[in-house]
């Protein structure tokens, strides 16, 4: 009876829906299915982005370019950039997931906006598909993800507008998701549930919401102006023109600089939801991990113009983002240790999740470390646009982010399916990517302090063997999807049957049938105000009493 | 200790409360706003600095006149005061009033169009050239799909408010409440840009 008018939607949702597969080729408005729409459409473009990243390092294996022309890498390297940034890790950790969880963790039936929500989503496989089709028909933009000026101007127009087109959607519908996460955690809390009660996940989508509708419009501002000095010939970004390419850079990265903190956020989020999980134990320092996010979300604001240490920066300016960024290590360092603590002592059951986890952690440590050294400008000035910089953000956001949607999906697969993964498989897995991925980058530090620059299809030969184990690493990364790929699609139809809450987790996406029902809960939402109170009260009190799904729903 | 409560009676009411949008629409609307304001922002940044750090020959430098601009950022600031007074009416359920302010605020705004558009007729200079004609005409240019958006919207909400048959009444004021803010932060941004546009 409260189901009926709890929701206003419910109804609309319910008509609108296609029952089976078939919903999630839908514009459906229910956020599991978005969530999981956004995850499997995001992977997709993992693949391709990947087969890219495999096809610049056949490229690299050897000192001379011979395996593509010159213009397709840099088509190549474009799109790799571009898709892996905006078509799989910001929908992914920000889309998936969020939609998935939000509305469970703040114990509402769906999202504050389903129908926007829908849009939101369904902008994305049009950019993507626009921005591949674009290498087809007229050549892919050669720019870089970056889109520099004046190489961006110089450059062959259709592609680089293409770009600019996509990128554009890509970012109207991240601006759509971050209202909409941000209306749901502040508007649909459950009227009972304090904000410092929260899981840690809906904090990290708060600040990276924040940072995306503070952001993403400058990017979209910019990139307009840029459309115009390729199409009407302006001159804003063109020096020959009288016009400044610092500001294009200035603005281009007051976007960017906060986008890799919309990149890695909501992943701190995700790993806070799954280590205590796994290891029984509360998540050490809930209030100082907020006011971890918040810090960085204020400082990733400030910090944008040590990528341009090398772009006749003034020395005021060097100074004061050099000391912004090193302050961001703070908050940083103070969730790194905050994670640890919550291993410490814990009964870790080192399940894929947590291996993934436990990745991230190690990788994420050795990115930041690499990121405060380039910090400092007498360092960045000898690395900067060497394979040094290319190292240290795949260790962030390969490292980091790609590990924790890894570790999210063991984690989170048994809700999504009502089905179990394998876990040799699973544990395979991860082997082959942790090696993989640091066989790959750990020797481009080595590159790049020995002067390698980034972008190249052709180096220095004394590089050759160095840049042959990279590829290397990057095959067994390559290796490392199929076992995955098998058990995703294998443990669907086979997996042993989840049941509702698998892993005796407190927080409330478990306290319903697996996968979900259509609004969420059969009864009631449960409130739960101590998500984490993991070892200090009696489990089996504390799962029993939640009102269930009274039907056993099995998937298929 | 229990942590897990089923919600009871009094929350689930508020629940229902909650869900009922209109208050959300409205919070999402705003946040669609700043991120709005950031875009300008952007812009406004890119005109100062190219200001601060690109000399241009004195040649090529033009006063602009500041006549029409004072004109129409009067235009702008009294369609808001009349956007105001007639969701006071509605708020009255004085629709015929309403729909009578709305129609002025309408007029006001394509008025200030129209002077707009005369001006880019008048400038003595064009798009590209150089970067402060290209960056005028990239913020008036902008601000003004801006004021054009907002006129239409305008107009649909008149025609919405009519009584009788209309769709907006004093239950369901969400459109002209939201037409409202928009049109503010437009004249808002309007008067930050004639600052820095043609008095700095
Ligand atoms: C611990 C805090 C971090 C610090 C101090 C830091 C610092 C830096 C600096 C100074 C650069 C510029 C290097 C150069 O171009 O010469 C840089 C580049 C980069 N960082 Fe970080 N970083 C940090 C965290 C992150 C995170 C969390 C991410 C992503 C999730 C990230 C992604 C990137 C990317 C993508 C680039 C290269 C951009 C490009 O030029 O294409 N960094 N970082
Ligand atoms: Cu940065």
């Amino acid at each position: 009876m409260t189901l009926a008018n709890s929701s206003s939607n419910s109804e609309a949702i319910q008509k609108l829906q296609p029952t089976g597969w078939m919903k999630y080729i839908s514009f459906s408005l229910d956020h599991k299915v978005i969530g999981l729409q956004y995850l499997v459409c995001g992977f997709i473009f993992y693949l391709i982005g990947g087969a890219l990243a495999g096809a610049i390092r056949i490229e690299l294996t050897t000192p001379i370019s011979d395996f593509m022309p010159r213009d397709v890498y840099n088509q190549v390297l474009t799109l790799h950039g571009t898709i892996m940034i905006f078509l799989w890790i910001v929908p992914v950790v920000n889309g998936a997931f969020g939609n998935y969880l939000i509305p469970f963790y703040v114990g509402a039936r769906d999202m504050a906006f389903p129908r926007l929500n829908a849009v939101a989503f369904w902008l994305i496989p049009p950019a993507g598909l626009m921005l591949i089709s674009s290498y087809f028909i007229t050549g892919a933009a050669e720019s870089g993800w970056t889109a520099y000026p004046p190489l961006s101007i110089t450059s062959p127009a259709a592609g680089q507008i293409i770009w600019i087109i996509s990128v554009l959607l890509l970012g109207g519908s991240s601006i759509f998701g971050g209202i909409n996460f941000i209306a749901t955690i502040l508007k649909l809390r459950q009227p009972n549930l304090k904000l410092m009660q929260l899981p840690m996940y809906c904090w990290a989508m708060l600040g990276t919401s924040i940072l995306v509708v503070l952001s993403t419009p400058v990017l979209a501002g910019t990139l307009i102006l840029l459309s115009f000095d390729i199409v009407a010939h302006t001159g804003f970004f063109n020096p020959s023109l009288g016009g400044n390419v610092i500001v294009y850079q200035h603005l281009f990265w007051f976007y960017s600089h906060p986008a890799v903190y919309i990149m890695v956020l909501p992943a701190f989020g995700l790993v806070s939801e799954i280590l205590p999980v796994h290891c029984r134990k509360p998540l050490f320092g809930y209030t100082t991990m907020v006011y971890s996010i918040m810090a960085i979300v204020i400082l990733g604001l400030v910090v944008w113009a040590h990528h341009m240490f090398t772009s006749g920066t003034p020395p005021w300016m060097r100074l004061f983002f050099t000391i912004a960024t090193s302050f961001i290590a703070v908050p940083t360092g103070i969730k790194f240790f905050n994670w640890v603590a919550t291993l410490w002592g814990g009964k870790i059951s080192l399940n894929s999740a947590v291996l993934f986890s436990c990745g991230f952690i190690i990788n994420f440590v050795l990115g930041g470390i690499t990121g405060v050294a380039l910090a400092q400008v007498p360092f960045d000035v000898h690395v900067h646009d060497t394979y040094f910089v290319v190292a240290h953000f795949h260790y962030i956001v390969y490292g980091g982010s790609v590990f924790v949607i890894f570790s999210s999906i063991y984690h989170w697969y048994p809700k999504f399916t009502g089905r179990m993964l394998n876990e040799t498989l699973g544990r395979f897995h991860f082997l082959l990517t942790f090696i993989g991925f640091n066989l790959c980058f750990a020797p481009q530090h080595w590159l790049g302090l020995n002067g390698m620059p980034r972008r190249v299809a052709e180096y220095d030969p004394n590089f050759a063997f160095i840049n042959q184990i990279s590829s290397l690493g990057a095959l067994l990364m390559a290796i490392s999807t199929l076992p995955f790929l098998w058990n995703i699609i294998w443990s669907a139809f086979n997996g042993g049957i989840a049941g509702d809450n698998p892993w005796n987790a407190l927080t409330p996406e478990w306290l319903t049938s697996s996968p979900p029902p259509i609004e969420n809960w059969e009864g009631n939402a449960p409130l739960v105000t101590e998500p984490y109170g993991y070892g200090t009260i009696n489990q089996e009190d504390l799962v029993e009493p939640t009102p269930e799904s009274p039907s056993e729903e099995s998937s298929q | 200790m229990t942590t897990i409560t089923p919600i009871n009676e009094d929350s689930k009411q508020e629940s229902t409360v909650i869900e009922s949008h209109a208050d959300h629409r409205m919070f999402g609307l705003a946040a669609f706003l700043i991120a709005d304001g950031m875009t300008f922002a952007g812009f406004f940044a890119a005109y100062l600095t190219f200001r601060a750090v690109n000399p241009l020959p004195t040649n090529a430098i033009y006063e602009l006149e500041l006549l029409l601009p004072t004109i129409n950022t009067a235009l702008l600031l009294a369609s808001s005061a009349t956007f105001h007074k007639a969701s006071k009416y509605l708020k009255q359920t004085k629709n015929g009033l309403c729909q009578r302010w709305l129609m002025i605020t309408a007029v006001l705004g394509v008025a200030f169009l129209t002077s707009q558009m005369f001006e880019y007729f008048t400038l003595p200079f064009g798009l590209t050239d150089n970067i402060y004609a290209s960056t005028f005409y990239a913020l008036t240019g902008f601000h003004g799909l801006h004021v054009s958006l907002g006129t239409i919207m305008i107009f649909i909400v008149w025609w919405q408010s009519r009584n009788p048959g209309g769709r907006i009444t004093i239950e369901n004021q969400f459109p002209l409440e939201a037409t409202e803010l928009y049109w503010h932060f437009v004249d808002g941004i309007w008067v930050i840009l004639f600052v820095i546009l043609y008095l700095l």
